[in-house]
């Protein structure tokens, strides 16, 4: 079935700017990126960080600040505000780490609420408005970013990277230490699996490609604001995950597709957006926790056993 | 920065700590029973708040009776029932369907429920914030206290929480009731074999609980104005105080809410631009020094 899911998602990929919006499929891609980069820490590790946002956040303002103010490139700017978040998730991953369970996600959303405070009130944020006006540029010198096709494309590229990093890393040795260790952490510990470190990098791994999806998405905007550091973006991005499916690979882009969408069709009815998000998560949480790609995953196993 | 001004910080943060203090201690009644972290309990803050203002200016003019006005005193007792039947029916029909299920699934829940409630009101009132207008006449007004003169609605605020909070000790620590409680936390299935109703005292705790987060939503109410926001941002700060504290106790909620008020209010008057990130920071140092928390037990 993975294979039908690979084709798919590289046809459609190719295809998107033919068939919507390329700043919508854009927008999509980064949401995707961002939900598979939490969902190797939730559904592959079983830890819930309630602060994403301030990965995703956090390396938007600084791809945004290092492009405007110091004038680097797209790629350059995109690769500082990875390095940033992946620096930040270090920090954050070593803290969080001292508690488990539910603790976790409270430390975690504390966290991010500095990050937060400090897009509020730093000088370089612009405060209420975020940084605007960021430009695109140039990619490598060669292509015009400001057409949106090939911007499409360069955010495709983006997006195949960080998917094949965690594809690889999910189907690597260290990815089953970290499946181990949701499934029996006190097991892979006698094992003598040092549980703290393998947490941390899978922590740090995921900010990191957090980053990246937040980043990426301050050069196709060409703005960062508060809502990319508001613990409400650290929900969206539960839910994209939890929706699609969480441990599942492709689950989360699915996830990300349906609220992005949900959000692009009730832009216009204000706070009732919240309202149905609100209420997808209660849905979703009492009747199918597997998401989408889950219950097809098991239908599909039932049928064929 | 004369001592007077620090005096007065002092009491203006005190005046926050008892928010945090009352609270946290529904949060630490509340995951002692169920192992739920309540992440709709500033969503039901709000909707205190909330049920105080409409009982005062609208409800009224809904019901065709446009005389009719719910007062502060009857919010006080209101408020607290309406936001504890939504909670129990809440606890009730979706809540219990998932322990059986990983801790997760309870704070996703109460997640999807706080931004439901935010964005229906958010819908129909000002997210600025409506003003409460119906402090009563008697607690309008400033007090001296000799060394400042202080806001008297503040102090009965104070007052009122501190009793309430240290009565909800009592009864938890002290009396056969609250004894049955926390055998309950230790071993349900014992209790239940000595005829016990676990699953109704599981609805009734958490009624408890959250009828504590609508109190302070209706003290709240006529010092920060009413909007479908407040209880937002003062959950992650409440969150961060649960870290501090450790959930194993409730005079540490209590004690731990009030302390980090005061710090608060204290770094308002000496470092302002910390005020508002102090208690995160505070909850880093308390992380690294003692992981589990202040008067939390290690974690199996």
């Amino acid at each position: 079935m993975n294979k039908v899911f690979w084709v798919l998602l590289i046809v459609l990929g190719l295809a998107a700017p033919w068939l919507t919006y390329p700043v919508f499929a854009m927008k999509l891609l980064c949401f995707a990126l961002f939900a598979c980069a939490f969902n190797l820490l939730l559904g592959y590790v079983g830890l819930l960080s309630f602060g994403h946002a301030a990965f995703f956040g956090g390396a938007a303002y600084i791809t945004g600040h290092v492009i405007t103010a110091w004038g680097f490139g797209p790629l350059p700017g995109i690769l500082t505000g990875t390095l940033f978040a992946m620096m930040l998730g270090a920090i954050f991953g070593a803290l969080a780490i001292r508690r488990q369970g539910i603790y976790f996600a409270m430390i975690t959303l504390a966290l991010a609420q500095i990050i937060f405070f400090l897009a509020l009130k730093l000088p370089f944020t612009g405060g209420e408005n975020g940084l605007q006006g960021i430009p695109r540029g140039t990619l490598l010198g060669v292509f015009d970013l400001n057409e949106p096709i090939t911007m499409y494309y360069f955010v495709f590229a983006v997006f195949m990277v960080g998917f094949l990093i965690i594809y690889r890393t999910i189907h690597s040795p260290f990815g089953q230490i970290l499946t181990a260790i949701r499934e029996n952490e006190p097991r892979a510990r006698s094992l003598g699996y040092n549980v703290e470190r393998f947490k941390l990098i899978a922590f740090t791994l995921s900010a990191t490609l957090a980053g990246t999806a937040g980043a990426t998405k301050a050069v196709i905007f060409q703005f960062a604001s508060l809502t990319d550091v508001h613990w409400q973006m650290s929900g969206e991005v539960v839910l994209m995950t939890l929706l699609g499916g969480m441990g599942t690979l492709f689950g989360p882009i699915a996830g990300a597709a349906a609220v992005i969408t949900l959000q692009d069709e009730l832009a216009s009815f204000g706070s009732w957006v919240q309202v149905a998000i609100g209420g997808i998560f209660v849905v979703c949480v009492l009747l199918f926790r597997r998401g989408f790609v889950g219950e097809l995953a098991r239908l599909v196993k039932a049928k064929s056993s | 920065m004369n001592i007077d001004a620090i005096l007065a910080q002092t009491m203006l943060g005190l005046s926050q700590g008892v928010f945090y203090a009352m609270l946290s201690l529904g949060l630490a009644i509340i995951f002692g029973l169920l192992n739920v972290i309540n992440f709709a309990h500033g969503a039901l803050y709000m909707l205190g708040a909330f049920v105080a203002l409409i009982g005062y200016s609208y409800i009224g003019p809904w019901l065709g009776y446009p005389d009719f006005q719910m007062g502060f005193w009857w919010a006080l007792i209101v408020a607290p029932l309406v936001v504890a039947c939504f909670g129990m029916l809440m606890e009730r029909f979706m809540l219990r369907r998932l322990y059986q299920f990983d801790h997760i699934y309870g704070l996703l829940l109460t997640f999807g429920v706080a931004l439901v409630l935010q964005g229906v009101l958010s819908n129909y009132f000002n997210i600025s914030g409506t003003a409460y207008p119906a402090t009563p006449e008697s607690l309008r007004g400033i007090v001296n206290l000799g060394f400042m003169y202080f806001p008297k609605y503040r102090l009965f605020a104070i007052v009122l929480s501190v009793i309430v909070c240290f009565a909800t000790w009592y009864m938890i620590e002290r009396t056969s009731l609250g004894a049955v409680l926390r055998a309950g936390q230790e071993n349900p299935k014992l209790v239940e074999a000595f005829g016990i109703n676990v699953p109704r005292m599981i609805t009734l705790t958490f009624g408890f609980g959250v009828a504590l987060a609508a109190l302070a939503g209706v003290l709240a109410a006529p010092i920060y104005s009413v909007s479908p926001l407040m209880g937002a941002d003062l959950i992650i700060t409440v969150f961060a105080v649960v870290v501090i504290g450790g959930m194993g106790s409730i005079l540490g909620a209590i004690v731990t809410g009030l302390t980090l008020g005061l710090v608060q209010g204290l770094t308002q008057a000496l470092y302002p631009p910390a005020a508002n990130t102090v208690i995160f920071f505070i909850m880093v140092v308390v992380l690294l020094i003692r992981p589990a928390g202040l008067f939390g037990k290690a974690e199996g």
